[in-house]
Order: C-alpha cells, then sequence, then structure tokens
C-alpha cells in the first residue's frame, strides 16, 4: 500500500530543492564565521571569551577538518587543531 | 471537436516521445552507464554535489522550468489557429526540448557538473563565453520587462486577485521565520498559506471594496491624471514602480526569508492549476471553438510561431537549470532520461492546456476572430483569455467561473513574480560577474548591482508605448524574450552536438533542432527587425525594439558561424570519455 507519510515526505523535498542550495550555502557561510569568532585568537586576533570557546573544541575538529580542505589547505593551518 | 481528444492526442505523443525515443536516445545516443560515477558522488560536498533521489530532482526540474512563460507563448500564438501551436508544442517538446534538457544534464554529468556556461568557455572558446554571458544578460532582462508587464497587466484586469498576491508576501515570511528560527514543518504552514489566499481571493471576487482596482481610482481611461497620463497609463505606471521596488527588496534578502518560502507556496499552486484545468477539462468535456487556422491572420504564422511559443516548445533557460544545478546532484546517470526528458514533457503540459483553455473559451469560431483580430491584439489580450478560459473549464467541477478565474490570474501572477525575482537575482549575479571581468568594482556590489538591474528592466518595459498608452507596451518585447530563450538553446544545442561528434556518434538528432532553430529565430527576428520595426515596411518605426532585435540578430549570425567553425575542425578540447572515467 501506498505510504502516505513517505509521500508526503517526498513532496516536501521536491519543493524544497528549489533553493536547496543556496540555503545550505547561506548556512555554510554563517558556520565559517561562527568558527571564525570562536578561534579568532588562535589567528592573532585577541578573543576574550577564547577559554570558553575552547570547549566547543571536540564538537568543531570534523567541521574545522572540513572546512580547510574546502579552503584548498591539505593540512591545518593551525597547530593546535590535529585533525590531520 | 472535443478538446479531450486534442488532450488526448498530446499526451499519448508525449508518451510515445518519452517511452520510444528518449529510449533510443539515453541508450543509442548519449549511451547513459548506470555504474558511471556522477559529480554527486564524486565531489559530494553537502551543498552543491548531493546525490538526490530521482522524483524530488524531476520534480525541481520541473516546477523551475513550468512557469507563466510556457502559458503567455501558447495563449499568443493560437492567434494563427490552434493547429500551428498545438503541433510546434507536442513536436517541439518530443524532439526538441526533451532532447536539450536531457541532453544538457548528461553533458553537464560527464564534465564534473560543469554549467552550460564553463562549458562554452572551454568547448568553444572565450568569445562564445562573453557571447553566452551577454545572450543571458538581455534573456532576464527581458524576462524582468516582459513580466513585469505581464503582472501589471493582470493587476489591471483582475484587481480581485490583487490583495491574494499581496497577503502571500507576509504568509512567505512568517512560514520563513517559523522554519529558520523556529525549527517548524514548512508542508503545513504553506498549505495553510495557500487556503488564506484562496479564501481572500473568493471573498474580493465578491466584494468590490477589497478589489485594488487602479484603473477605477484614477478615473479610468477618459481621465486625464498628471503629465498628461491617463487611468489607465497611471495604473501600469504605479503597478511597474511597486513591482520593481518589491523585486529590489525580494533580491536582496537572504533566500531563506522570503524566497524560498513563496517559492514553495507557488509549487503547490503549480499542482493545483493544473489540477482545476485537467480536471474541468475531463468533466465539462467543452468544444474546441477557436478555428485550425486562422485564415483572416494578417501576420503569417510562418516563421513568427516559433519565437512566440518559446518554453512549452524548447528553451534555453531548462539548460541553465539542468546544468547549473540538477546536474550536480543525480544520483544515477541513467536518472538523466527522467529528469531531463519528462522534465520537459511536463512543461508541455501545461502549455497544452493553456492551448485548450484560450481553444475552447469563445462560443464559436467568429467571436475568436473577432478578439484575436491581430497579432498586436492577440499579445495584449492572450493571457486574459487564457485565464478567463482557465475560469469557464473550471465550471467543470463546479467552481464558479469568476472565482475560478481569480483563483487562475493570483496563480499566474504568482508564477510570473517566482519568474521575476529569480531573474532580477540572476541578473544582479551576471552584473557582478561582468563587473569583474571588466574590473569595474562598483558593479560587483550587491545594490549597484541589483540598482543596475531593477533601473534597466524598469526602463524596459515604460519605455515601449502600446495601445492603451505608457508602460501597457510590455508584450512588444515577447518576441525578443522568444528569440533570445531560443538562442541560448541554441548554444546549448551546439555544444551537445560537438560532444556528441567528439565521441564519434550520431549527432543529428541535436544537429537537426538545433539547425531548425537557428534558421527559424533568424529569418523571424530578420523579417521582425527589417520589415517591422525598422520603418522601411508598413509598420512605423520602433527605435527601441529595432535596436534591441539588431543586437539579437547578430548575436544569432555569431552562433551560426561559431556553429560551422567548430564542427568543421575537429575540437580536442573536448575529452573523450573514455579519458572521464579514468
Amino acid at each position: 500500500m501506498l505510504d502516505f507519510k513517505k509521500v508526503l515526505e517526498l513532496y516536501d523535498a521536491m519543493l524544497r530543492q528549489g533553493h536547496r542550495t543556496e540555503i545550505a550555502r547561506e548556512l555554510r557561510d554563517e558556520d565559517d564565521l561562527f568558527m571564525i569568532l570562536c578561534y579568532s585568537d588562535m589567528l592573532g586576533i585577541p578573543n576574550p571569551a577564547f577559554y570558553y570557546t575552547l570547549e566547543l573544541y571536540p564538537h568543531m575538529l570534523e567541521r574545522f577538518h572540513e572546512w580547510h580542505l574546502r579552503m584548498g589547505m591539505d593540512k591545518s593551518p593551525i597547530n593546535g587543531f590535529r585533525c590531520c | 471537436m472535443s478538446a479531450i481528444i486534442l488532450a488526448v492526442v498530446g499526451m499519448v505523443v508525449f508518451f510515445l516521445g518519452y517511452k520510444y525515443y528518449s529510449k533510443f536516445v539515453a541508450e543509442r545516443i548519449y549511451r547513459l552507464d548506470p555504474d558511471y560515477v556522477t559529480p554527486a558522488h564524486k565531489y559530494k560536498d553537502g551543498v552543491d554535489f548531493v546525490p538526490t533521489n530521482k522524483w524530488v530532482l524531476w520534480g525541481h526540474h520541473f516546477t523551475s522550468v513550468a512557469g507563466a512563460a510556457p502559458i503567455v507563448g501558447p495563449a499568443i500564438a493560437i492567434y494563427w489557429g490552434w493547429l500551428p501551436a498545438f503541433l510546434w508544442v507536442v513536436l517541439g517538446t518530443v524532439f526538441a526540448a526533451g532532447v536539450h534538457d536531457f541532453g544538457a544534464l548528461v553533458l553537464s554529468v560527464r564534465n564534473k557538473g560543469q554549467s552550460v556556461g564553463t562549458l562554452a568557455n572551454k568547448i568553444i572558446g572565450q568569445r562564445a563565453k562573453v557571447l553566452f554571458l551577454f545572450i543571458i544578460l538581455i534573456l532576464v532582462l527581458m524576462v524582468n520587462a516582459v513580466f513585469a508587464w505581464v503582472i501589471s497587466n493582470l493587476f489591471i484586469n483582475f484587481p480581485s486577485a490583487v490583495l491574494s498576491v499581496f497577503i502571500q508576501i507576509p504568509l512567505a515570511i512568517w512560514i520563513g521565520y517559523l522554519v529558520y528560527k523556529r525549527s517548524g514543518n514548512m508542508l503545513f504552514p504553506s498549505i495553510a498559506a495557500l487556503l488564506t489566499m484562496y479564501i481572500t481571493a473568493i471573498v474580493a471576487a465578491r466584494v468590490p471594496a477589497l478589489q485594488i482596482d487602479l484603473p477605477r481610482y484614477f478615473g479610468g481611461a477618459e481621465n486625464t491624471v498628471i503629465f498628461g497620463l491617463d487611468g489607465i497609463s497611471m495604473s501600469f505606471f504605479v503597478w511597474i514602480i511597486v513591482l520593481m521596488i518589491y523585486v529590489y527588496i525580494a533580491s536582496t534578502l537572504p533566500v531563506w526569508k522570503l524566497l524560498q518560502p513563496r517559492d514553495y507556496i507557488n509549487s503547490h499552486q503549480l499542482m493545483v492549476g493544473l489540477g482545476i484545468l485537467y480536471l474541468g477539462l475531463l468533466f465539462s468535456n467543452p468544444e474546441v471553438t477557436a478555428p485550425m487556422m486562422n485564415t483572416e491572420a494578417t501576420t503569417p504564422w510562418f516563421p513568427l510561431l516559433f519565437i512566440t511559443i518559446a518554453c512549452g516548445a524548447i528553451s534555453g533557460f531548462h539548460g541553465l537549470v539542468a546544468s547549473g544545478t540538477s546536474s550536480k546532484q543525480l544520483n544515477k546517470e541513467t536518472d538523466a532520461r527522467f529528469v531531463g526528458y519528462f522534465g520537459a514533457v511536463g512543461e508541455g503540459l501545461l502549455a497544452l492546456i493553456a492551448i485548450i483553455a484560450v481553444a475552447t473559451f469563445f462560443a464559436n469560431p467568429g467571436a475568436f476572430t473577432a478578439a484575436y483580430d491581430s497579432f498586436g491584439t492577440a499579445g495584449n489580450i492572450g493571457l486574459t483569455t487564457f485565464i478567463q478560459g482557465a475560469g469557464q473549464l473550471a465550471t467543470g467541477i463546479f467552481i464558479p467561473a469568476d472565482i475560478a478565474a481569480t483563483i487562475v490570474a493570483v496563480i499566474v501572477v504568482s508564477f510570473a513574480a517566482t519568474t521575476l525575482d529569480t531573474s532580477v537575482r540572476l541578473m544582479r549575479y551576471i552584473i557582478s560577474e561582468l563587473g569583474n571581468e571588466y574590473k569595474i568594482k562598483s558593479l560587483t556590489k550587491m545594490h549597484v548591482a541589483t540598482t543596475v538591474a531593477v533601473v534597466a528592466s524598469a526602463a524596459l518595459v515604460l519605455l515601449p508605448r502600446g495601445p492603451q498608452g505608457f508602460g501597457s507596451g510590455g508584450y512588444l518585447l515577447w518576441p525578443l524574450f522568444g528569440t533570445s530563450n531560443q538562442l541560448l538553446a541554441g548554444i546549448t544545442l551546439l555544444l551537445i552536438t560537438l560532444w556528441l561528434k567528439r565521441q564519434g556518434r550520431n549527432y543529428l538528432v541535436t544537429l537537426i533542432p538545433m539547425v531548425f532553430l537557428m534558421i527559424m529565430t533568424l529569418w523571424a527576428m530578420g523579417q521582425q527587425v527589417f520589415f517591422q520595426w525598422s520603418g522601411l515596411g508598413d509598420a512605423e518605426m520602433n527605435l527601441l525594439l529595432f535596436m534591441l532585435g539588431s543586437v539579437i540578430f547578430v548575436f544569432a549570425i555569431w552562433i551560426m558561424l561559431e556553429a560551422v567553425s567548430a564542427l568543421r575542425k575537429n575540437n580536442t578540447n573536448i575529452p573523450k570519455d573514455r579519458d572521464q572515467s579514468m
């Protein structure tokens, strides 16, 4: 029998598809800005909240790795980050 | 003759085209390989390259390409009778649009998901890229001008639809907030928004106080308002300025705030519109009252028909969608046939019902020829007639004609507004890219690029003078829109042909539509430019259309020369498929 919930999900995905890429890109840009704010101290920009943002380190590691690969850097540009 | 027969014949040809012709093209010409690693898998990044279900991609392709254009073109072209429009839509979809959309998708998939613009640069050279950029610029400029006119014209003719269309904006912003700031679901709020819009339309259709009727406020055609403008001219002027302010804001806002929720609601409207029309057709079983061939037509159908109907028969815009986004998300190469070819068939179905709605509207052939008395009039009344015809079809499913006409007007305005938003946004990107290319830094800034786009579009729509005066001549630009769209399709077909030639395959399936399209476009544009707009023929000179038409004519010749030169040499810029998979 036709699964009504699945049909609705498919229909929803069809209609969202149009701007999916643009929204994902906008979100990625915001995430990049957030990452810079979190680790600005490592880049030489003083950040009074660095002690606290460092707590996010384990959660951000995977995303940071994706970010530096996307930016064309094969290895982590920051010494303290041991993602690869 | 019953209009159902026309619909069934059209559908059967579409079905045979999809079942047999697209299968032949997929297996023997494009040679799709189910094991080919598509760019969606090879470069998967979660943003641009994402393997996607073929139904989702088809839905996206269909909702992106099916808008107001496949309705307007056929509604005008029926001026020559229903047969030429019907044949061009049906055969054009099967042999040109399907192969073009499908081919653009395959070509891009086999070339790292690159877009047609990048491929033009790679396969033909820098000259082709510049040509491509200018043709797109002209196309989006035409789209902005034509659709701003279409919406203003509908607001003037269907004042009961205005409130619903404007209510959609705060509703879309609310949905955007709900989904992206409150992590809500988009489907149910959007259906609620749609119902709110339709209830508003129904109430407004019966309550004159809720109809925003600018010509009435300005005292009608007889009253002079300011600057010597009469009520109708002033209404066009006000609506066009309001629309331009709206598109400026819409195209500079983040996508999630307005555009995505609005397009989401509009995609429901596509389903509602098609449902009303096809069910109405089935239950009302109307007779075709328009003549098969309009023997009283003073403007010959050949070759003007082929630029009057672009979307619905073949359209270059589809190549941009196919190679720009769909190709990066194709899960399996064999899905390309369903997404590309069947996407084109979906648009063909919309164009087909547009023909039927107009062909069944009039009481008899005499009423038709009296209304469609010249090609100019056809341009002016085409869309309005379609909406009234759709209203008449809807009586078959027990919706009163006036309410149905208001709802269909809301649907068509929403389609046109979606196209306008996308097009202004696209024009902003192209202006920024040209600013980068020619080192004009100010043009790369968002607000400068948007201002240039909006002001140029407003000027273009306000300048041509129609029978109703200032701003009412926007439909004169329709053949130019059709031509630039066809030229874009011509470039894409040329690229696919060159790719096929390099692979050592039979390239006639794309070469024949390309040559046909380019010759018809050149012929029709030449006729318009030299005998209609130059002042050499019977008609008065129209400097604006003459200049724009001449530019497009030169571009068409340029493409032909590039095509001949590229076909004569063995193009080694294109890698053979064997090299790709290695």
